[in-house]
């Protein structure tokens, strides 16, 4: 008789992705500046390390907050008892005030309908528990998170549906999109219960516009479906413009307190913006009451340590810490991906234009043999086992395009970074693609920019670009 | 077309049952000596509230381990972004070293078989996920704890099939019991994968004898199905006998590394004997690879908190902490389990001989109207809101037989047990009561005569006074 679970027996878990290979890769023989120079460099963790010293600094000035101490007195028998699982009140609070804080305050977000997970990872899998049964499917633009394909299928059963995005427009979801990944479900005979997003996408670094916004909207509507917007890259936002959520929309369309509104849902997490996936934070949002009380019984599956809850609680309260640390977070940020960007561009490589998360979309097309998926795998060994940088290829993230790759910046130092770059550079000139050599980088990089890039990326607002690339 | 998930509309996640509602009204109007004299006795929580000044003093002694500081440098930045679903090493290390200390050292504990989860809640549910397909059975014998209903059957789509045990031999597990469990799920048409006990046991408050141990591990082998041992309570053993885990049996009877070994797996937290529910803390212990493999993937779903891993690490590596604090743990557990069976004597009322666990299982049945369930609420109902204490009713845990109820003590200073215990000897020699006449020696002499089995007198009777024998 079968002894394991088909869960455990079948490939789920979906970790037999390049995503994670390169990782196991990357652990065998990691970079380290002074012991192992010559090591792997990380750049296919989105982690955000640029501004832990603004929390450290929080720290050495509250002690209370890490002691399990309240004004002095030790609450250390309160925590240890606190397993509540609707959270403990002043961190719900301070996470909701946190949230709003992100987007400007134009939108409020009420504590008694977060529901706190152990990191969004938890946080995606109980709702889709709660919205649909096993065989049912979520539509998810391409490209998307490897991640989501243990997250939102692995144990609950659910179907991801690809909604097919392309380098034509900059990867922006379309109605013609939307609709064929609803026709192709029907195809393959699933019901589709809902759409899930991530915005800022990851691995796009994009914020999603507000076109964009409204077309989910109104299709989720039409077809009376949920929509789930992940934003755990919120805070990462530093472009000029200003992040704006699926609830921004719902305010600015009339629908709040509405059917629909009620169908839709916020993940959010702690671990990247604040960069502490160590400890496990993340929480849904939801305005339809039944769903807000049993993913708060299945949060028992996963609740966020006492522990971490008080401390966060009292960083999070602190407003002086936080708008501080908001805008300083993302000055750090622009400033890392332009390094990148730059960087990428003397080695005659360009970028989808991003204006948030903890990385880049990177265009190597041009250095790929051929157009297929077989090629960007080639290239993608030789740059993990040659150049020795650890990046993940587009195909692991359902990308329907050969020749893209993320590429992070904000989980290494500058001169890591700098290496990195410097690393790529002398691989490609010494490539036979980087021998259309003759030609000077910018020269080159004109002519790509005329080849490949769209007119999408123009359009998109150039307040951070020098004149003359222009 | 439903909008929202089958899981979401039903009823498995169960808390329905009056276990979680007894726990409401007590949320209404709890008891608070000086605020609220009147108010709700909560004794239907089994939290270990006992020992906390002995961790408080090792944290004020120990400040580092909270302060994310490690030999007088910051690694706060290392713990922030500690997300391994392997678990920090250092924390996997004491676990496997305090969970080998709670069994004398009998057994050992490979950290590398270890997976982390945030608390046995999560262990529980993954491990079913691994082991069972939707529509698959696994067999409890009863009374169980109710949040399995919820652990083990809500999302995971796994069917519970009740191994009967009754007060005839003090609950104890028998073959014939656990082959009829097999046969009636065979009767549903269900797939029995394995076998859950929970060692000791709730709402028992009894280790599971080795005769028993070596009857369930001759069952599981033979129907080849697996074996879940939740031995959450394993630390707050406080007299003979002591706690056998099914590890030292697999060990006695030479079937490590067998087959039927990678069948046995372990579930254990800090929530019980360390009295740190809030703080997550669960692992798996497994011998087959494959299991240790998908539940560490699994585990992604709850982590416990990195900062969390780093202070108990700590903690638990302190072998001079962990062997005083095992100790007078178990002391204190004693006094006050002692404390409550000489109370609810004095009421004339009987429990079950336990020596483990944070509560006792009471035997009422002589105070019901009639030999029913319903009788069992009713009593239940008078006791939560005119008794105003908190317990939890013998059919909330699936006993078979009404009038058992499960009482803890260690959740509340000795004073509010103390006033729990008069509350509930005016209730039952108040004016409705038949019994006034009698002594109360007297009375508990009839009793125990009527209704308490031969195998309540076998075991020791150390902790008792000699006359009542």
């Amino acid at each position: 008789m079968k002894q394991l679970s088909t869960k455990v027996t079948s490939n789920g878990h979906g970790q037999d992705s390049s995503y994670f290979l390169g990782w196991e890769e990357y652990e065998k023989n990691p970079y380290d500046e002074i012991k192992n120079p010559n090591g792997m460099i990380q750049m296919g963790l989105a982690e955000n390390q640029l501004c832990f010293d603004l929390i450290e600094s929080w720290l050495a000035k509250n002690p209370d907050a890490a002691s399990l101490k309240r004004k002095g007195q030790s609450i250390f028998k309160e925590l240890a008892l606190f397993q509540d699982y609707h959270g403990m009140p002043e961190f719900k609070k301070a996470m909701a005030e946190f949230m709003e804080e992100i987007r400007g305050n134009r939108v409020t977000f009420d504590p008694k309908k977060i529901v706190l997970a152990a990191g969004s990872t938890s946080a995606n899998e109980t709702l889709m528990f709660c919205l649909a049964e096993p065989g049912d499917a979520f539509l998810l633009p391409t490209p998307y998170y490897p991640g989501f394909d243990r997250d939102l299928k692995w144990r609950t059963g659910a179907e991801i549906v690809p909604i097919h995005c392309s380098s034509s427009n900059g990867f922006q979801i379309t109605e013609s999109a939307l609709q064929q990944a609803y026709q192709q479900a029907h195809k393959l005979d699933l019901k589709v219960k809902g759409v899930l997003v991530t915005n800022p996408s990851n691995p796009l670094g994009t914020a999603l516009t507000r076109r964009e916004l409204n077309l989910l909207v109104d299709f989720i509507t039409s077809k009376n479906i949920h929509l789930i917007s992940d934003e755990i890259y919120s805070g990462t936002m530093f472009g000029f413009e200003q992040f704006i959520s699926v609830m921004d929309v719902l305010k600015d369309k009339k629908l709040e307190n509405t059917e629909v509104s009620k169908r839709v849902h916020v993940v959010y997490s702690l671990s990247k913006d604040l960069g502490l996936p160590g400890f496990r934070v993340g929480a849904i949002y939801s305005n339809d009451e039944m769903i807000v009380s049993a993913a708060t019984k299945m949060s028992s599956f996963g609740l966020v340590s006492s522990q971490t809850q008080y401390l966060l609680s009292a960083l999070l309260s602190d407003k002086k810490f936080t708008s501080q640390y908001l805008e300083e977070n993302q000055k750090r940020l622009r400033s890392r991906q332009k390094r990148l960007v730059s960087g990428l561009e003397s080695a005659g490589i360009t970028c989808l234009r991003s204006n948030a998360g903890l990385f880049c979309w990177v265009d190597m097309r041009h250095l790929l043999d051929t157009n297929t998926f077989e090629a960007e795998l080639d290239l993608w060994k030789k740059i993990v086992y040659n150049v020795k940088l650890n990046i993940s290829p587009g195909s692991s993230c359902h990308c329907t395009e050969p020749g893209w790759f993320r590429v992070c910046f904000a989980n290494m130092s500058e001169g890591t970074l700098d290496l990195a770059l410097k690393r790529l550079k002398t691989f490609v000139e010494s490539t036979d693609c980087g021998r259309m050599i003759s030609r000077s980088s910018h020269e080159r990089l004109k002519s790509l920019r005329k080849k490949t890039v769209s007119n999408w990326v123009f359009r998109v607002s150039w307040s951070d670009r020098v004149p003359d690339e222009r | 077309m439903g909008i929202l998930s089958r899981k979401v509309t039903c009823n498995t996640h169960g808390q329905d049952s009056s276990y979680f509602l007894g726990w409401e009204e007590y949320e209404k109007n709890p008891y608070d000596e000086v605020n609220n004299p009147n108010g709700i006795i909560q004794m239907g929580l089994a939290e270990n509230q006992l020992s906390f000044d002995l961790i408080e003093s090792w944290l004020a002694k120990n400040q580092e381990a909270a302060n994310f500081e490690r030999e007088g440098q910051s690694i706060f930045r290392e713990l922030a972004l500690f997300q391994d679903y392997h678990g920090l090493p250092s924390f996997k290390n004491a676990m496997s070293g305090f969970m080998s200390e709670n069994r004398g050292n009998r057994v050992s504990f490979d950290p590398k078989k270890l997976v982390l989860t945030a608390g046995a809640t999560s262990a529980n549910e993954t491990l079913m996920f691994c082991l069972a397909d939707p529509g698959d059975a696994f067999l409890l014998p009863t009374p169980y704890y109710p949040g399995f209903d919820r652990d083990l059957k809500w999302r995971t789509g796994v069917e519970i099939v009740p191994i009967q045990c009754t007060s005839a031999n003090g609950f104890r597990i028998t073959k014939s019991a656990l082959e009829e469990a097999y046969k009636q799920a065979q009767k549903l048409n269900l797939k029995v994968k394995g076998v859950l006990i929970t060692n000791p046991s709730n709402p028992l408050g009894t280790t599971i004898t080795r005769t028993e141990l070596n009857r369930v591990l001759d069952f599981v082998s033979r129907k080849n199905i697996h074996l879940v041992s939740d031995e959450i309570y394993s630390g707050t053993v406080f007299t003979s006998p002591g706690f056998i885990s099914v590890m030292e049996v697999l060990k006695e009877n030479k079937l490590e590394n067998t087959d039927v070994s990678k069948r046995v797996h372990i579930v254990y937290s800090l929530s019980k004997d360390l009295g740190l529910p809030g703080f997550r803390v669960g692992v798996i212990y497994s011998n087959d690879d494959i299991v240790v493999a998908a539940a560490t993937k699994m585990s992604s779903f709850g982590l416990i908190s990195s900062q969390t891993q780093y202070l108990l690490s700590a903690l638990l590596s302190d072998k001079s902490f962990t062997k005083n604090y095992l100790k007078e743990n178990q002391t204190r557990l004693k006094n006050r389990h002692n404390k409550l069976v000489s109370g609810l004597e004095a009421s004339g009322i009987d429990c079950l001989k336990s020596n483990a666990g944070l509560f006792c299982w009471v035997d009422m049945r002589h105070l019901l109207n009639s030999n029913t369930f319903e009788a069992e609420i009713e009593l239940w109902k008078k006791i939560v809101y005119e008794v105003k204490l908190n317990i939890s009713p013998g059919s909330s845990c699936h006993c078979n037989e009404p009038g058992w109820f499960r009482v803890c003590f260690a959740n509340m200073s000795e004073e509010t047990l103390e006033v729990a215990l008069n509350r509930l000897k005016m209730f039952v020699y108040g004016p409705s009561s038949t019994t006034r006449s009698q002594s109360e020696h007297q009375r508990l002499k009839t009793l125990r005569k009527m209704k308490v089995s031969n195998w309540v007198f076998r075991l020791s009777f150390q902790d008792r006074e000699p006359e009542e024998r």
